[in-house]
């Protein structure tokens, strides 16, 4: 039914990569205006929720296999974790940001910005999973 | 907002219930706007209309779509209510009036992260490096929920595709 | 009066609190009371974040030509408060979808009843 009504199709092609450019747009202007790492990571995740939603669960799943999708989750909360101890070695404190360059402004900004890629990274990853297990069984719930 | 959460409490179709409840989480989004708080109301406004009226959808979806018919008030839940609430409202009486810039609790930490963090960490988005660097730690421990939720809903019901036509469950 | 006029707010949004509450208590259905929890929620947040705000301040985002700054800490936790929110919810709903697989209903005196059943026959079983 939903795959069969054109007008949804073609709006939800012609919207998905703005949303995924928007989200990215959040994701780096966080610093100056709203927004941040959160915020990019649940748009970006809704824009592969529409195309779930739209062209079923199976494309989806071409799209972002399942190791993918546990990638996503894992490395943004490994990158959060890594930059702190990177921080460490170079002799600061963990997750000091002040020693990642030598100028304590520019290592501020070059820490907040991984680290919300971190943050973005995970979320995404993680909305994703939660959407994908809970369609997939319903899409096997019906075939029983 | 009120009338939303009113009629959330008396319908029987769960369907409107979700969709209320996204309803709900919009108009809190409104008005985190109207109260100055931009970060906070894009996340509400995407976390709770978006994703939590999706996962809810799905969980109708995958049970049932209407609620039992309840008898009508239970007593001693509403008798616990009206307490917490009069007791709470009592409460209140203590603190300063809405937007008052007196009020102790824009003193001590907000304003030295206000007045600060300009020159010690950057950005001109207080509340990013307020997230970011001042209270790094907070934001870690947050990500780690959400990997463990995800990972939990993996563990809950990601597997069960194949035992479901096997017939028992373990 | 003073008072009423400065407190309206903080008694409406603890009425709506008591709505949410009132919810989760009493409400036999599973997936009310996820709801129930999550009206509860949004109303402490909002709650929170209307005791931040500062009378003729802006968003604290700096920017030129602006002294008055509504307070950014109230923002920041329940930003966190949020995520964890969404996180707590997603696993309910899934535990949910669980129970009404072991169980065959979501209504919670109707799960108590088969509860009760099993215990007794695991008794009976045992002795």
């Amino acid at each position: 039914m939903l795959t069969q009504t054109s007008i949804l199709r073609v709006v939800s092609k012609l919207l998905i990569p703005p949303i995924m450019l928007f989200a990215l747009y959040v994701q780096f202007h966080g610093d100056f205006g709203p927004g941040g790492g959160f915020q990019a990571g649940v748009i970006f995740a809704s824009a592969f929720i529409l195309y779930a939603l739209i062209f079923g669960v199976d494309n989806a799943r071409k799209a972002t296999p399942a190791w993918l999708t546990r990638l996503m989750l894992a490395s943004g909360l490994l990158l959060y974790a890594g930059v702190g101890v990177v921080a460490m070695l170079l002799g600061g404190d963990y997750l000091d940001y002040s020693m990642l360059s030598s100028d304590p402004h520019a290592g501020q900004h070059l820490g907040i910005t991984l680290i919300e890629f971190g943050v973005g990274t995970t979320v995404a990853g993680a909305m994703i999973t939660i959407f994908l297990i809970f369609d997939g069984r319903l899409r096997a719930e019906k075939e029983d | 907002m009120a009338f939303t959460a009113y009629s959330l409490v008396r319908l029987h179709n769960l369907f409107a219930v979700v969709m209320l409840s996204g309803i709900y989480s919009l108009l809190a989004a409104v008005l985190y706007v109207v109260m100055d708080a931009v970060d906070v109301a894009f996340t509400e406004a995407a976390v709770g209309a978006g994703i939590s009226t999706i996962l809810m959808l799905g969980t109708l979806a995958l049970t049932t779509r209407m609620d039992k018919e309840n008898k009508l008030i239970d007593p001693v839940p509403l008798a616990i209510v009206t307490i917490t609430g009069a007791l709470l409202i009592y409460g209140t009486l203590d603190m300063p009036p809405y937007g008052d810039p007196s009020a102790p609790v824009h003193h001590h930490v907000g304003q030295y992260y206000i007045e600060k963090s300009g020159e010690q960490v950057g950005p001109p988005n207080i509340v990013t490096s307020v997230l970011a660097s001042y209270r790094g730690y907070d934001t870690l421990g947050e990500v780690t929920v959400i990997f463990t939720a995800a990972a939990g809903v993996m563990a809950l019901i990601g597997r069960s595709r194949r035992r479901k036509k096997k017939g028992d469950k373990t | 009066m003073q008072t009423f006029s400065g407190l309206f707010n903080y008694w409406v949004v603890i009425i709506l609190m008591m709505m949410g509450f009132y919810m989760v208590i009493s409400q036999h259905n599973l997936i009310k009371k996820i709801v129930g929890l999550n009206v509860f929620q949004v109303s402490v947040f909002v709650f929170y974040i209307s005791m931040g705000k500062v009378k003729g301040g802006t968003a604290p985002i700096l920017a030129e030509g602006i002294e008055i700054y509504s307070n950014p800490l109230p923002h920041v936790l329940i930003l966190t408060a949020i995520v964890v929110g969404v996180a707590t919810s997603a696993l309910a709903l899934a535990l949910t979808v669980r129970i009404k697989d072991a169980f065959g209903t979501i209504e919670e005196d109707e799960i108590e009843a088969l509860e009760i059943e099993d215990q007794a026959k695991n008794q009976e079983s045992l002795s």
